[in-house]
């Protein structure tokens, strides 16, 4: 039974599950429309609305909160700004998340993430008839950045752990050989 | 431990499989372009759904 039990694990550990969602939803306040998978999108959904929601409170508090997740400062500067401003007195639902079909490649089901008061796309229209190729250009920029962030991230995490690794290493050495031993008894 | 007895006898295994059956994908006219599409997406030929550019197509 799967009672309760909410969110999806996206195959990935708790600390990379973090990692992508945090860069997703960079990349979503940034560019306010990213493309991903279905999955993806509908959990990253989860975690932006309640960021949004927060930055309506322009307070240092609130700033540093979302600031926690939301790694870039100008992205921030820009929510609380901007985003908060078009929004208004929009009560949650900020974004929107429309299916695209599956991927070629990997048949992954794709869809469109995108804050449901910025909508660009009729501007971008026009913009891409002008200038298609600056369009392709921030394309190649949204799938670098994330990447970048998450990289950035695991830098961290395996800093911390090779610290603690000298200091487990001695533990680990008794328990495997006491494990060993069990083994050998029950053989 | 449990071991089948008999061997499962071709006409018993293609019985089972009966019900392995694919499905038609659910299709619908794109409400913009007219092109057919699969229904609850946006449409791959003109980047529209419910009235509504997604993307523009690269074409």
């Amino acid at each position: 039974m799967r009672h309760r039990v909410k969110g999806r694990k996206l195959s990935r550990t708790a600390s990379h599950r973090l990692a992508t969602l945090r860069s997703l939803s960079t990349a979503l306040l940034k560019h306010k429309k990213i493309k991903t998978t279905v999955a993806k999108a509908k959990e990253t959904r989860t975690f932006v609305e309640p960021l949004i929601t927060k930055a309506k409170d322009d307070s240092v508090a609130a700033r540093r909160h979302v600031a926690r997740h939301i790694k870039d400062k100008e992205v921030v500067k820009e929510l609380f700004g901007e985003i908060v401003e078009k929004i208004g007195d929009r009560a949650g639902g900020y974004t929107r998340v429309v299916k695209l079909g599956s991927r070629p490649g990997d048949g992954a089901d794709m869809a469109i993430l995108e804050l449901v008061d910025f909508n660009s796309v009729t501007d971008k229209k026009v913009k891409t008839e002008a200038e298609p190729k600056a369009e392709k250009t921030t394309k190649a920029k949204k799938s670098e950045q994330p990447k970048a962030k998450v990289k950035e991230e695991d830098v961290v995490e395996a800093e911390v752990i090779e610290e603690t690794k000298e200091e487990t290493k001695a533990e680990e050495s008794v328990s495997e050989e006491t494990t060993e031993d069990k083994k050998e008894e029950k053989k | 431990m449990a071991h089948p007895k008999r061997k499962i006898s071709k006409s018993r295994r293609d019985k089972r499989r009966t019900h392995y059956k694919a499905s038609a994908p659910s299709i619908a006219k794109c409400s913009n372009c007219g092109e057919i599409k699969l229904s609850h997406r946006a449409c791959p030929n003109c980047g529209y759904y419910a009235g509504r550019s997604m993307f523009v197509p690269e074409s």
